[in-house]
């Protein structure tokens, strides 16, 4: 097993340019998950680590071996590619065996190893049919097979759920994530969906155009997203932002908004004294806002907010409460036996130590 | 909705014969105009030489095999074999240059890329006889005028650009992620190209040999120039048949199309079979 390093990666195609220096630090037997929207750049880095293509600037460095120029055989890797790449004129057997059989493994372990991995994967009845016999999902986990069979150094799998059923995806997402545990192999793996990110990654590094917006585990990305674009990447609904101005009122320091007023605890207000005056971006997750009355008791402190409901969404488990304060909607997320109907006033109370404080200008966060 | 009857009006079904009539006749016409040449080529090549004269029979009744068998004895035989031999070695060499390079152009990319395509195009439009007598004397120095290998290698320079171009296409149209899955799972860029890009690409190049071997078999020019006593198919025919009587014209014709159709008969069946598994 190996551990994995992006040092200054730049990769340029033609003018256009797709990764803008990436630092990336991935640990022996970590399960680290590439996540950002489409076109940011999550591919090109995991075919910069596979060597089928080369940085325009930076390294690639496998344990304490340079390998920006091995081509991908000497790299001991597995990759699952987006577009699958299941080879159309083999069948499904001898898709998975091929690495196997170049590899010169004996046969009847190919035969073990191929009918396991189709255990596996749910494809155990369609080993002896071609590819274009095969649905988009089918082909997909022969590709994730193919991938799992040889035992790598490091795993690289370019959205290798993507295509399959609700129900298939979370079973193979436990299934995926046991195998990777059990056979301890370093592991790359890119998605854009972010619940496959915080169930499946040790550690997630969020992308946006080219760069690493930020890296932690789970709990770190979702509790402290360095700047707007994590925290509004991650989290379902959207965390809500509101403008907010820093101003000394009678009783401390306030966040002034058009439609409310903040009164600081002397905590938070210590770390935003010095933008005194300034505008800064207030963000609340939905969940962390609760109907007045429904604040559960393990939550210390609150600011309270009025509004009109203004639309109602019951999702069952949740209802998500869209709050008109004024000038600007707040999305609420309430339990689902909490009932309210559109047009009532209704008061909300925000948990004080839930609320993140970002610049306005950098974007980044202050709180 | 499965028992209701779609009704046409008159107008609907007027039309729809007149498009099958109008589409029937034109398929007709087509396969008239490519059969024709060959039918008659046969029949009159099979013929007794006394129907052929007779002006009230059109199509022969009586057929001999004569005038091929004669034709044969005289060399035509001989000539077959260093057709097909001339043919092969063509497209032996013009696919051992051409294929890497159709590969480079498929897969690569490179400064002046461009410019060496066109290039390469315009290299069909520089006409043979310039260069054939030239090249004769060029031969004689080398010791290849009358030789196989010297027409061969003269077929390669004309068919190079046609095999480079058309393989670049065909390598073009398989999936660089077949081969880049190739190489993950620990093969070379080599490697790769023959256990999966050449496999996938294979139909296609059996098509582009077979316009190859085609385009050898048919050429006259060049064979009949830098030949005396090892002829081509063509180039001994062309010398034989001038000043002889119409039927072993036909019989010439019949030798040089036959050889011909059987390659391409058997090719296309085996190009169906592989296009019928890949290009699902
Ligand atoms: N071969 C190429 N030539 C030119 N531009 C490319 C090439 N490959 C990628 N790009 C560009 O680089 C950027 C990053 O692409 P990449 O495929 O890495 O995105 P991604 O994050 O994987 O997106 P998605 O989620 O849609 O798969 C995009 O703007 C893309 O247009
Ligand atoms: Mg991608």
């Amino acid at each position: 097993m190996v551990d994995v390093h992006l040092r200054g990666i730049v990769k340029r195609f033609g003018r256009t340019i797709a990764l803008r220096g990436i630092d990336l630090d991935v640990e022996d037997g970590e399960f680290v998950v590439l996540l950002g929207p489409s076109g940011c750049g999550k591919t090109t880095t995991l075919r910069i680590i596979a060597g089928l293509e080369k940085p325009t600037k930076g390294k690639v460095i496998f344990g304490n071996r340079d390998v920006t120029y091995l081509p991908p055989r000497e790299r001991n890797i597995s990759m699952v590619f987006q577009s699958y790449a299941v080879w159309p004129h083999m069948k499904v057997y001898d898709n998975i065996a091929f690495p196997l059989k170049i590899k010169k493994v004996p046969k009847e372990e190919i035969d073990r190893k191929v009918k396991w991995a189709a255990e596996l994967l749910q494809i155990s009845d369609l080993l002896d049919r071609y590819p274009h016999q095969l649905s988009g999902g089918q082909r997909q986990r022969v590709a994730v097979a193919r991938a799992i069979v040889v035992e790598p150094q490091v795993l690289l799998m370019d959205e290798p759920l993507s295509n399959l059923d609700a129900l298939l995806r979370v079973k193979m997402r436990s299934e995926l994530k046991k195998l990777q545990r059990r056979i301890k192999v370093t592991t790359i793996y890119v998605t854009h969906d972010q619940v496959e990110a915080m169930t499946m990654g040790d550690r997630i590094a969020v992308m946006r155009n080219g760069k690493i917006m930020q890296i932690g585990t789970p709990t770190e990305i979702y509790h402290k997203p360095a700047n707007i674009f994590v925290a509004g990447f991650i989290g379902s609904p959207q965390m809500n932002f509101i403008d907010v101005t820093v101003s000394e009122e009678a009783d401390g320091l306030t966040l002034v908004s058009e439609d409310f007023k903040i009164k600081l605890p002397p905590d938070i207000a210590e770390i935003v004294k010095q933008y005194m005056g300034k505008t800064l971006v207030m963000g609340i997750r939905p969940e962390h806002i609760y109907p007045e009355g429904f604040v559960p008791s393990n939550v210390k402190r609150t600011a309270r907010i009025n509004g009109v409901v203004d639309f109602v969404e019951a999702l069952g488990s949740d209802t998500i409460i869209h709050l008109n304060t004024g000038s600007r909607i707040i999305v609420v997320k309430a339990s689902g036996t909490y009932n309210t109907n559109i047009g009532e006033e209704l008061t909300i109370e925000l948990d004080l130590d839930k609320i993140h404080i970002f610049r306005k200008d950098t974007e980044e966060a202050i709180l | 909705m499965s028992n209701e009857k779609i009704l046409l009006s008159r107008g609907d079904i007027i039309r729809y014969y007149t498009y099958r009539i109008i589409l029937a006749g034109l398929v007709i016409i087509a396969v008239v105009w490519v059969a024709l040449p060959f039918i008659m080529t046969i029949l009159y090549a099979l013929a007794d030489p006394a129907q052929y004269y007779d002006p009230r029979v059109i199509i022969p009744t009586s057929y001999t095999l004569k005038h091929v068998n004669q034709l044969l004895i005289l060399g035509a035989y001989q000539a077959t074999i260093n057709s097909v031999i001339v043919a092969l070695i063509t497209i032996g060499f013009s696919f051992l240059i051409g294929l890497p390079a159709g590969y480079a152009f498929a897969r690569y990319r490179f400064r002046g890329k461009d410019s060496l395509k066109l290039f390469i195009v315009a290299l069909r439009m520089f006409p043979m006889m310039v260069i054939a007598v030239p090249l004769l004397v060029l031969y004689f120095k080398l010791g290849l005028a009358d030789t196989l290998i010297g027409i061969g290698l003269a077929h390669t320079s004309m068919a190079l650009p046609f095999v480079i171009l058309i393989t670049s296409s065909i390598i073009a149209g398989v999936r660089v992620d077949y081969e880049e899955a190739a190489m993950v799972f620990g093969l070379s860029r080599i490697g790769a190209f023959f256990r999966v890009t050449l496999p996938l690409a294979l139909p296609g190049l059996t098509a582009a040999a077979i316009f190859t071997f085609i385009m050898s078999w048919n050429e006259v020019f060049i064979a009949a120039v830098l030949s005396f006593q090892n002829r081509t198919l063509p180039a001994f025919i062309l010398n034989l048949i001038a000043g002889s009587t119409d039927f072993i014209k036909f019989a010439g014709a019949f030798i040089m199309v036959i050889p011909a159709l059987i390659f391409v008969f058997i090719a296309g069946k085996y190009l169906v079979r592989m296009w019928g598994i890949t290009l699902k």
